[in-house]
């Protein structure tokens, strides 16, 4: 919403940009995609545009609004804070969402930015500001976890070139991905300082994928196998050992797009008290009959609630220079379980039909709702498990110290 | 922590650097000794006083400053870290029901008063040990009030009751038919039976008025119990850091690191909570009624946890009489309790939220 400032003063850049917005919105968003956007492609996989998608999606890119505050010598639109605020608060008024996004935009593009060449930049960027190409990230390995560190995919020096050899795991959108940012082992005898950061063609020679079925029937991971592919010298970013500070800095990307910027989903969708009233009824007094179910579903509401709070908390103390709010740390663990927490009480309410698979006798509701609570189970482990967050928390924020 | 304008800055700082300098624990401690009366240290609430701490939610045109609730309770969240003893809280929410009703007179006899610190007041709503607003039996007649209020806060020395009543929120002031019983508690503040038998009686406002008073008061004792717990975590993480066994600190345990990260959570859920409740309050929110219950729930959950864990995390230390971390509980439980627990808030925000 425009503050009483700018409302006041109709001739400030930033309303002008508004207009401007809200004009270029009117002309070029087709209201038949209201609220389309594919939340689940990520796991599910992209699908076929249909051409008025299409047409959107170019006509964001050509203006660089898929990444708005990124250079537009790279395809960004180059906006400041406030104009991307405007441009997303224009965006959501009308139910426009944006249709640039994926792990390039989220999480690669802002670490190549900042630590790539001008050659890779300018190589890479714009591809993916205007969503042409895909990007996965090979990070995990069977032996490395939490323990990413422990990492042991080796690229062994060729002069002109890297011969690489190691299995990746966990590639999400890996079956979908044009190239791979990676970790790989440059130097076996140090363990973070022989981490380097490499790009690689996923169609390569010696590069074969395998999705993983998980237990909700999806497959939005893969193991990727690397059997002596070639990667060019000029695909390491940063120096030969710098990879795993540059790795960690992407994984700040992901965390806060994991947690803030994922966040508008989770109070999307049906409040859970109207869901149990629906399925459960309610008794003389107007509320749900099962005393103990509405009770977890009161302190679920209020988790969510607060957590709400706490983002928009974050957000302003952020925006006012106060320094990052120390308040982002628990974004991740909060997020994950109030995901989960809906997800079971969903299913819960549902009885029976809430555990439906496929086929007759559910509805598209119910089998979304066994398949979402399962998928639900990987957000407390993906992209630093709720242990790992707590171990941060504790040795970042609280200054608690190492076992010796 | 909320973003903050200049007054606020300074009134929140100058209110952390006396609480810590004029008023710590310590100071707490020797009050529970002395056991005055009142409950409190008389020379510190005048002090709080010529600060202009009794009229931040006065009207100007009444003395006051009008700064706010978030202001009260930034001032408040000072106070709980070092669990000072003062009559803030209790003068405050009166002061807003006066300021919020409809009597004229009232506001010019009174308002002026409480702002300069020479009035202690109160609320007496409930008559039971467990807060039920709900239920009310004392009744008005021909001006006079009769009728029993339990576990009144300050009820030891306030001079002014706004009392609820069947039909609404009223007004007594002076001795007149007033008797006082104290009762003793855990937290060793004042809290009292305060029975009236025929007190002469002023309309402040119908039943509306006593639950939008109860709510702000509710949001202000959720200040001082976030102030609680943040000083009861940060006196645990503290220790944990200096309690060596086993040839370690017990801050690098991991079990305990992770019970702390939880914690740590929490604390931040329960801030954004309380400060979105006084924020509601001051925007003159439509629904304050659930941002408060959304506060006081979260609080009284939050500083449960946080307040059994400091005794547990210090071990045999936590449990002595010398040691801080049962003054915490203590008060901690009393505070809980005032204005209806967490599950008194949980059903409360079921109803409002329709199932």
């Amino acid at each position: 919403m425009a503050s009483a400032a700018e409302l006041d003063a109709p001739t400030s850049p930033i309303d002008t940009f508004r207009a401007e917005v809200r004009q270029w919105l009117a002309e070029h968003f087709p209201p038949s995609l209201k609220h389309k956007d594919n939340a689940m492609s990520a796991v599910d996989g992209p699908t076929e545009l249909s051409a008025e998608e299409l047409a959107w999606k170019e006509a964001v890119a050509s203006k660089g609004w898929g990444v708005p505050s990124w250079p537009a010598q790279y395809g960004g639109a180059g906006l400041d804070k406030a104009q991307v605020r405007v441009l997303n608060e224009e965006m959501g008024r009308i139910g426009a969402w944006n249709p640039i996004g994926g792990m390039g935009v989220m999480m690669f593009g802002p670490t190549l930015l900042e630590y790539g060449t001008e050659a890779q930049k300018s190589e890479h960027i714009p591809a993916i500001a205007n969503g042409t190409v895909r990007w996965c990230q090979g990070y995990s390995e069977p032996g490395a976890g939490s323990d990413l560190a422990s990492l042991q995919m080796f690229a062994e020096d060729k002069g002109d070139h890297y011969l690489v050899n190691g299995q990746k795991t966990w590639t999400s959108g890996g079956q979908w991905a044009d190239k791979c940012f990676a970790l790989v082992r440059t130097d076996k005898t140090k363990k973070h300082e022989g981490i380097s950061f490499l790009l690689i063609d996923m169609d390569a020679e010696g590069v074969e994928v395998k999705p993983i079925r998980l237990i909700s029937g999806s497959s939005p991971f893969c193991e990727t196998f690397f059997t002596n592919v070639k990667v060019p010298k000029e695909n390491l970013v940063g120096r030969e050992g710098e990879g795993w500070t540059i790795g960690k800095r992407l994984l700040q990307h992901e965390r806060s797009s994991l947690s803030g910027g994922g966040s508008a989903r989770l109070f999307a969708g049906k409040p859970i008290g109207a869901l149990a009233k629906e399925y459960r009824g309610e008794d003389d007094k107007g509320r749900v009959p099962d005393q103990d179910l509405r009770m977890r579903i009161v302190r679920h509401e209020m988790d969510s609630r607060a957590f709400a709070l706490t983002l928009r908390r974050a957000a302003l103390e952020a925006k006012s220079n106060q320094g990052p709010s120390a308040a982002t740390s628990i974004m991740k663990n909060v997020g994950a379980r109030i995901t989960q927490d809906r997800a079971e009480l969903g299913i819960e309410i549902m009885g029976m039909n809430g555990l439906g698979w496929e086929g007759e006798g559910f509805s598209a509701d119910e089998i979304a709702q066994t398949r979402t609570w399962l998928w639900g189970k990987a957000v407390s482990i993906y992209g630093g498990s709720t242990e790992i967050q707590n171990n941060v928390i504790a040795k970042r924020i609280l200054g608690m110290l190492d076992h010796q | 922590m909320a973003v903050l304008n200049e007054e606020q800055t300074m009134l929140r700082d100058m209110a952390r650097e006396w609480a810590d300098n004029e008023a710590p624990v310590s100071a707490f401690r020797k009050v529970r000794n002395a056991a005055p009366a009142e409950g409190y240290d008389a020379a510190a609430w005048r002090a709080m006083a010529e600060m202009g701490w009794a009229g931040i939610v006065v009207p100007e045109e009444h003395g006051g400053s009008a700064f706010g609730y978030l202001s009260l309770g930034m001032v408040l969240e000072q106070l709980g870290r070092n669990l000072t003893a003062s009559p803030l809280a209790s003068t405050a929410a009166a002061a807003a029901a006066i300021a919020l009703g409809t009597s004229d007179a009232a506001k010019s006899d009174w308002l002026p008063k409480i702002a300069a610190g020479e009035v202690i007041a109160t609320l007496a709503i409930d008559e039971g040990p467990v807060h039920d607003p709900a239920n009310i039996a004392t009744t008005v007649s021909g001006g006079t009030l009769t009728g029993t209020k339990a576990f009144v806060a300050e009820g030891d020395s306030a001079q002014l009751f706004v009392v609820s009543a069947q039909d609404g929120l009223y007004l007594v002031s002076g001795d007149q038919g007033v008797t006082r019983a104290p009762r003793k508690m855990a937290d060793s503040r004042s809290h009292a039976q305060v029975s009236f038998a025929g007190a002469a009686a002023e309309k402040l406002g119908g039943p509306e008025l006593t639950q939008q008073v109860i709510d702000l008061a509710t949001a202000a004792l959720a200040a001082e119990m976030l102030g609680m717990a943040e000083q009861a975590f940060a006196v645990t993480n503290d220790y944990l850091k200096q309690r060596v066994q086993f040839g370690q600190q017990l801050s690098t345990f991991q079990a305990l690191q992770h019970r702390m990260a939880k914690m740590f959570t929490e604390l931040e859920l329960m801030r954004s909570a309380v400060e979105g409740a006084l924020e509601a309050i001051d925007a003159k929110r439509s629904d304050v009624d659930q941002a408060v219950s959304l506060a006081k729930a979260v609080a009284s959950d939050t500083l449960h946890l946080v307040s059994r864990e400091m005794v547990q995390l210090h071990g045999g230390i936590g449990m002595t009489d010398e040691h801080d971390a049962g003054l915490y509980l203590k008060r901690a439980r009393v505070l809980e309790t005032m204005w209806g627990n967490a599950a008194f808030h949980r059903e409360r925000f079921a109803r409002l939220n329709g199932y």
